[in-house]
């Protein structure tokens, strides 16, 4: 793992005495809420609708034992004993008090974590696979170039007051764990015909009330002008890009309505010039960061056979384990969606449980999924059982990952301000739906997501099925979508007709599936049948 | 009727005009009339509520104050997924109640 040195450490401390400030004179009436809100935007404060809610940065979702276990304190301390880990594999807090927050961001500090750039229209939290440095199919491991974008973007001063908020994944397999593509910017590291790395570019993904697929904008850029070419694709948006229209500011719709070809052609004249002025940082930098994601020490093992006499157990190996890189090892997915819970919420006891279980069986690491599960990424194959059995006894060994009830859904009218529908409940009602009915384990891969407004974060675009959450008339309607995916395979899904309302719309799901169960051939997936099978079946059942 | 609604500067905890404080409890709100404004102007200066916002609410039964919007009634009592984190902890009616 990245750790800071003296000056990461010092500016992230500098930040905190600056906000602290910030919040007394807040408090003390020296600053108007006008003044104040930018403030504490900048430092990840939101006010919801309940309080205040702190989101804090979790690098490419990757955190230590003592970072969960900060984290855990911090939910005790300061918040309602729990926290919310998000789609953007950060974490947030929802009862926070203006008095605590330079408290709580100076325990983030003494963990090496923080809150900035966590709001505001700025590069936010580099996100990445959650399987980096242990997936079989990676090219390398990609959180050492992910951790180069976020210190190049950390306080970059060009970069501060963008059109609109800007969000960088970065991946290095073939197959995309981290909606590379419905990214500002999507990062993929790849090998030329020569062997050499380099990143391809994505440029203008995005999902909000106008879904974008990012095109390729550059196949291969030399690893050592990574920097430079990201610099060149954000200098052409911030010049650019509509800050006369909000809605229109992202830079997808610059990119589409210049077109791919001609954004190409600017972004290409930026990159030859801002090479010319060597603002590269030296590669040995880049090398440096790669020796902090070195193997944390594997064991040399042979493959192991794992012990299926236990079916519980077998289940979950089954679907809740990815295949490592090395033998004998594998990486776990932690469910944070049992059945009727809500999606991504951990108790500050089962994230200490995480923690520890991540010291003890994982190399002391964990990672937060854009899914809103945790991953255990180094786990000898050895020791599953034994870690199976924790998880089990605290309610954490939910064997659902990729199924219909491991469910996306946004905090939703429950807790956010802009939200107009609220999504946990109906995230809820499914999960139980399809463990009373038996259905849910018929059904294999199934991706389903929900957003309780425009806004997307819920990723409703990018699921097989998708919920979108709208206000008719002061009332909670919600509208299905079929088809999208976030994968390598990305697609966007489409509206199925007129909405539901919240029990509507899980009776509406279930029948999607009893459609394509009585369509589906050998191996299809419900999204293989829908793209072969059409919109049109399922609108027949659904509307009749 | 027209209540104003804000969040209290320090805990950001939803608070409603009473015609002469702010209270956690939205059954205490006061119809302001066309005062909403100056109200909340003078409340806001003196950091007794933050973002303070004028809505529509009605008298619902039992006499209790009823906010128009799904949006505000949730406000009012808490998140609906965590009975036991609302203002009504002990009352399992009163989630069905805001939806």
């Amino acid at each position: 793992m990245y750790r800071y040195d003296q000056y990461d450490q010092a500016m992230v401390d500098a930040r905190v005495e600056e906000f602290r400030d910030q919040c007394q004179r807040r408090l003390d009436g020296q600053l108007s809420e006008d003044q104040f809100k930018p403030l504490r935007l900048m430092n990840g404060l939101y006010l919801q609708l309940h309080a205040y809610m702190l989101r804090v940065a979790i690098p490419y979702g990757t955190l230590s034992g003592a970072q969960m276990h900060i984290l855990a304190d911090i939910a005790d301390k300061y918040d309602r004993g729990y926290a919310h880990f998000t789609t953007r594999q950060n974490v947030q807090y929802n009862w926070i008090k203006l008095e605590d927050a330079g408290d709580i961001l100076a325990d983030l500090a003494s963990r090496e974590m923080h809150a900035i750039q966590t709001s505001g229209n700025c590069i936010r939290n580099i996100s990445s696979d959650h399987f980096a440095g242990a997936a079989a199919d990676e090219v390398c491991d990609p959180r050492p170039y992910a951790e180069l974008l976020r210190q190049w973007s950390s306080f970059h001063p060009e970069f501060s007051y963008l059109p609109r908020k800007f969000k960088i994944a970065v991946i290095a397999s073939p197959t995309d764990r981290a909606a590379m593509k419905l990214h500002d910017i999507g990062i993929n590291l790849v090998r030329n015909n020569e062997g050499e790395l380099g990143a391809a570019f994505y440029v203008g993904g995005g999902m909000g009330r106008t879904p974008m697929i990012a095109p390729q904008i550059r196949e291969f850029v030399p690893l050592d002008q990574l920097i430079t070419y990201a610099e060149a694709c954000l200098r052409v948006y911030n010049r650019h890009g509509r800050r006369d229209n909000k809605y229109k500011a992202r830079i997808k719709i610059l990119v589409h309505e210049l077109g791919a070809d001609e954004y190409r052609r600017q972004v290409e004249a930026e990159f030859e010039h801002l090479l010319a002025q060597k603002i590269e940082p030296p590669f040995a930098e880049l090398e440096r960061l790669c020796e902090f994601f070195g193997d944390p020490g594997f064991e040399n093992l042979a493959e192991a056979e794992i012990d299926r006499s236990d079916p519980e157990f077998a289940l979950w190996v089954d679907r809740n384990t990815h295949p490592h890189k090395r033998p004998g090892y594998t990486s776990a997915v932690i469910s944070l969606k049992p059945v009727g819970g809500i999606p991504g919420d951990a108790t500050a006891a089962q994230m200490r449980l995480m923690a520890d279980l991540a010291t003890q069986y994982s190399f002391d690491e964990c990672r937060v999924m854009h899914t809103q599960n945790i991953v255990l990424p180094h786990v000898r194959k050895a020791d599953l059982h034994a870690l199976w059995t924790k998880l089990d006894e605290a309610g954490l060994a939910t064997p659902n990952l990729d199924q219909i009830d491991d469910i996306i859904a946004c905090p939703g009218l429950d807790y956010c301000s802009l939200a107009n529908a609220r999504s946990i409940p109906v995230a809820q009602k499914i999960s139980q739906r399809f463990a009373a009915n038996g259905k849910g384990d018929t059904l294999g891969e199934l991706k389903l997501k929900i957003s309780g407004c425009i806004n997307a974060c819920g990723h409703h675009h990018a699921g097989h099925i998708g919920i979108l959450g709208v206000d008719r008339k002061g009332v909670e309607n919600y509208q299905l979508l079929l088809g999208g995916s976030e994968a390598d395979d990305t697609s966007l899904a489409k509206i199925t007709g007129p909405g539901f309302d919240e029990d509507g719309i899980v009776n509406a799901v279930e029948t999607a599936t009893d459609v394509y169960l009585a369509n589906r051939a050998d191996g299809e997936r419900f999204l293989d049948t829908y793209r072969r099978i059409g919109m049109a079946p399922f609108k027949e059942a659904l509307y009749g | 009727m027209i209540i104003l609604t804000g969040n209290d500067l320090a805990t950001g905890a939803v608070t409603w005009w009473t015609g002469s404080a702010w209270s956690h409890d939205v059954a205490d709100a006061a119809d302001v009339g066309d005062q909403a404004d100056a109200i909340a102007a003078r409340e806001e200066a003196a950091r007794r509520v933050n973002v303070p916002y004028a809505i529509q609410a009605e008298i619902g039964p039992g006499g209790i104050v009823r906010p128009a919007h799904i949006k505000d009634r949730i406000r009012g009592l808490g998140p609906t997924v965590r009975p036991d984190l609302t203002l009504k902890p002990g009352d399992a009616d009163a989630v069905r109640e805001v939806i």
